[in-house]
């Protein structure tokens, strides 16, 4: 990020900060949009190896390596450090860095806030990580800690845990409130909510249901922590509480959460498909209209993630009924991106490829979300890896290409320069074969009966179990690849013009890259 | 990037060569052996050729795309992006199929609700980390514990065929008839799945869930717990042996016999050499996963046991925290678990064995007065 600094050295008046102090003290959305990339790519690392940890326990049968409550840990911190320390920071950032450049305003609307946002999050996951050392071990009932396993018979660091996730969570709300603060506010004269970039327009939905579902999940937080310490039975039958209530509370936050995950993605790629096919995105008011339905859709899901609790049969109807509602606008959504592309001019840099790639592989994990929605199969599905395949087909092709494809596509607007296109294309290849390789052999070993969160399995599993763990330990050490790519950008390279794609559209293309310190701080206009 | 895949591809190849053997390549759900999991398979193939079909169509578009609208060949862009009638279109034919797919699935789950007139009834009750099934009108019950043996986990002797599948009491049901399950657990949620039925139901403390098959087939089903419940959960096999009808009248008629036998056991006059040779198998089974085969638990959720002050001085609390368990703890109360021999056998176990050698025993008949004066 250095590039940043000495451009901005110039800028007499209002440069940046020197030394920690900028960092600290700093109120400027990139400086802050940049911290939440680099504090996420961290904990995707760390996620990572935990990933790896797993994936090497389980690439033959028989313990090995972990333990199995050390097993249980690595599951249930994976989940955590990825959804709440990978994924959302990522997307906090790059709405950070692009939101104000998309709608022409100078800053974030509330940027100490903003600091504050951000530097609670290095505070929660310390706490998090922290649970890993303490006696007892750090929670291993996994990311969905249903009770009363995380409540009578979790380990004394849950306590620990619990905080964290209230940290998280106040860090989330109040980044979500500035984001939406920034987009009713602060556009540029002229542009209406329909002439908003569908990134911008899918950030203040995704906004939205931050602030609907973060505090349910304080609420059941909270709700555990006075069954563990001030004696109340929320949970427990034994005092006359329920343990299914959990699960209800737990998925009215988890469900919204996976689209919160996800509707960023949708709108960068579709400035990025746009940008490479050359001519403008197929159908914009039903892509607007596709995000709301599915955003007001994901409340009235939630209990599909619990079809063999027991529920009424009139209970089951509904939600399945609900879920498969939602394949129709995002099938909207995917034949949009496709249209998009049919009769393009198309070219296919790392964003682009990213992006297809995204497409395709979301929309197989869209498959067997539609398959886990037929109720009566998913009895054979639930809590099988066939679900582990769904869920991480999902999220890695899904959040993870998107952010890929999203920084690719916007770090010379980051750092001045090009990347290195060579180096690039090949973190993309290794990571498609890695990440097939390691998820799609998981609907296989999920089929044929193989339970998930088990640290040992029957023999019949062996085979795909190893190529499962090739291909994760192969996608794990290309995203090395990743880290080596961004800070080679960031040093040096080919210098980036102020549009260095084409087909781009949208005011961020409008300012030199690197973007100065201070933009946009008159206005632009748009027609 | 091709040499990566190919280099990929042979070292799996080269990796996957010894267990070829054995290799079991097993891709697709079962049909199963029930009318349940037979029409859940048809849904299950159902659903996948439709999404076959839409997949084929819309990637078939894309690669198209790919191919032919490229720059490199000098495609120009369209400047089209909008169209009234193809988005109405692409948004109700989907419905459309949602539709088609959702009646059939109505069908099959208001069938798999149907739980009335059942044959059989068998309670099922999860516990860390093995099944108790309790025969509701033949008032018999057991434990169904795992049966592999560590060893074999430890990767100190070869693995068995059914391996992490196989457990010491299976549970028997008759071919042809309906047999209820009613689902509870005892302390977190279970999960209680037989694939080859198309059953899989939660055990939740505090709730009693229904489920049913009726297996035309004689043979033995294996499946497991498939909610994450401590650490052993990858180690609660559920074995069934569905058996024909004499086969099965004679089975509970020993099953019946024997747990009368067992209550007589009660009376009996026991030594104390008698009782730790019971206790240490009791021991092992309902003890040892937490509490460690040489008593040395894994602390601090696990106390030790060798040398803890309970077990060499407080035999009164001994007794209770066995049989009523320690509320809030992950101790369970094995008052209920375990016979009133077992009970006694794994209290002198552990009061003697490990160097705890305090020469005291408990006898059966303590622990049934204890038991009463509650």
């Amino acid at each position: 990020m250095s590039a940043v600094a000495d451009t901005h050295a110039q800028d007499h008046h209002h440069g940046p900060a020197k030394g920690i102090s900028r960092w600290l003290l700093t109120t400027n959305h990139k400086d802050i949009g940049s911290m939440y990339l680099i504090f996420s790519f961290a904990m995707f690392l760390l996620g990572g190896s935990m990933a790896m940890v797993i994936r090497a326990e389980l690439f033959q049968p028989g313990l090995q390596i972990v333990e199995p409550e050390f097993f249980n840990q690595m599951t249930t911190m994976h989940g955590l450090i990825m959804v709440f320390g990978a994924v959302m920071p990522a997307f906090v950032g790059l709405a950070n860095w692009m939101l104000p450049l998309m709608v022409g305003a100078p800053d974030m609307a509330l940027p100490r806030m903003n600091n504050w946002s951000f530097w609670l999050l290095p505070c929660a996951f310390l706490i998090l990580v922290s649970t890993l050392f303490m006696q007892g071990g750090a929670p291993d009932f996994g990311w969905t800690f249903y009770a009363p396993l995380s409540t009578t018979y979790g380990p004394p660091s849950t306590t620990f845990f619990i905080f964290a996730v209230h940290i998280m969570g106040v860090s989330s709300i109040m980044g979500a409130i500035n984001v939406i603060a920034t987009i009713l506010n602060m556009r540029a004269p002229g542009m209406t909510l329909m002439k908003m970039p569908l990134f911008v327009w899918t950030w203040l939905i995704t906004a939205f249901l931050l602030i609907a579902v973060m505090p349910v999940l304080a609420g059941v937080v909270t709700m555990m922590l006075m069954d563990i310490h001030f004696g109340t039975s929320f949970f427990d039958a034994a005092g006359g509480g329920d343990p299914v209530l959990f699960q209800h509370v737990f998925w009215f936050f988890g469900h919204p959460e996976v689209y919160i995950m996800i509707l960023p993605a949708f709108g960068a790629i579709s400035h990025i498909v746009a940008a490479f096919s050359r001519k403008p995105l197929f159908g914009y008011a039903s892509m607007v209209y596709a995000v709301g339905a599915i955003a007001v859709l994901s409340f009235v899901v939630w209990a599909h993630h619990m079809f063999t609790v027991g529920m009424p049969l009139a209970g089951q109807l509904f939600f399945m009924y609900a879920t498969l509602l939602i394949a129709v606008p995002t099938g909207v959504k995917v034949f949009n991106w496709v249209t998009t592309m049919f009769r393009g001019s198309l070219s296919f840099e790392a964003p682009m490829l990213f992006a297809v790639a995204f497409i395709i592989l979301f929309t197989i994990g869209g498959f067997s979300g539609l398959m886990l929605a037929i109720a009566p199969a998913d009895f054979q599905y639930h809590d099988t890896y066939f679900v582990v395949a769904h869920f991480h087909y999902v999220l890695v092709p899904g959040a993870i290409f998107g952010i890929f494809a999203s920084a690719y596509f916007w770090l010379p607007k980051w750092t001045g320069h090009m990347y290195d296109e060579t180096l690039a294309k090949t973190h993309f290849w290794l990571s498609f074969i890695g990440m097939n390789l390691a998820f799609f052999p998981m609907h296989f070993l999920g089929l044929a009966g193989m339970p998930r969160r088990i640290p040992d399995y029957a023999l019949q599993f062996t085979d795909f179990n190893m190529i499962s763990s090739i291909g994760a330990f192969m996608f794990g050490a290309t995203q090395l690849l990743f880290l080596f790519i961004v800070v080679k950008c960031a040093r040096g390279g080919e210098k980036a013009p102020a549009k260095p794609w084409d087909g781009a559209e949208g005011l961020e293309w409008t300012v030199p890259s690197p973007a100065p310190y201070h933009t946009f701080s008159t206005p632009p206009e748009v027609k | 990037m091709r040499v990566h895949a190919k280099r990929a591809v042979a070292l799996a190849a080269g990796l996957l060569l010894p267990v070829t053997v054995m290799a079991d390549w097993t891709m697709n759900m079962s049909p199963g052996v029930t009318s349940t999991s037979n029409q859940i398979f048809t849904l299950h193939m159902t659903i996948l050729w439709i999404c076959v079909a839409i997949g084929v169509v819309v990637f078939g578009v894309m690669f198209w795309s790919i191919f032919a609208h490229r720059k490199s060949r000098g495609a120009k862009p369209a400047n089209f992006h909008e169209n009234t009638l193809v988005e109405v279109l692409w948004t109700i034919v989907p419905l459309a199929i949602l539709v088609a797919m959702a009646i059939p699935a109505t069908t099959t789950l208001v069938e798999m609700y149907d739980t009335t007139e059942s044959d059989v009834d068998i309670k099922i009750t999860g516990y860390q980390w093995r099944w108790q099934y309790e025969y509701i009108d033949d008032d018999f019950s057991f434990f169904s514990n795992m049966s592999t043996p560590r060893d074999q986990i430890r990767n100190r002797q070869a693995k068995g065929e059914h391996y992490l599948l196989e457990v010491d009491n299976p549970v028997v049901i008759p071919v042809g008839k309906k047999v209820r399950f009613l689902l509870t657990a005892n302390d977190v949620i279970h999960s209680w799945w037989v694939p080859e039925f198309g059953v899989k139901k939660d055990a939740i403390p505090g709730f009693i869930n229904e489920t049913w098959t009726r297996v035309d087939e004689p043979g033995t089903y294996r499946g497991q717990c498939t909610e994450l419940c401590g650490k052993d959960h990858g180690f609660m096999p559920v074995v069934v042996k569905a058996v024909p009808e004499e086969e099965y009248n004679a089975w509970v008629a020993e099953q019946r016999e024997a747990a009368e036998t067992e209550r007589q056991l009660t009376e009996k006059d026991w030594t104390l050499d008698e009782l730790m040779e019971r206790g240490e198998r009791a021991y092992a089974t309902a003890c040892a996963s937490c509490h460690q085969a040489d008593g040395s638990g894994m602390p601090p959720a696990f106390p030790a046991l060798k040398g803890s002050p309970m077990a060499l001085e407080d035999m009164a609390g001994h007794i209770e925290i066995v049989v009523n368990g320690s509320p809030g703890t992950s101790m369970q109360a094995f008052g209920n678990q375990l016979s009133e021999v077992d009970l006694a056998a794994v209290i002198t176990y552990e009061r003697n064995a490990w160097g705890n050698n305090t020469g005291e025993m408990v006898t059966p008949k303590e622990i049934f007065d204890y038991k009463n004066q509650q």
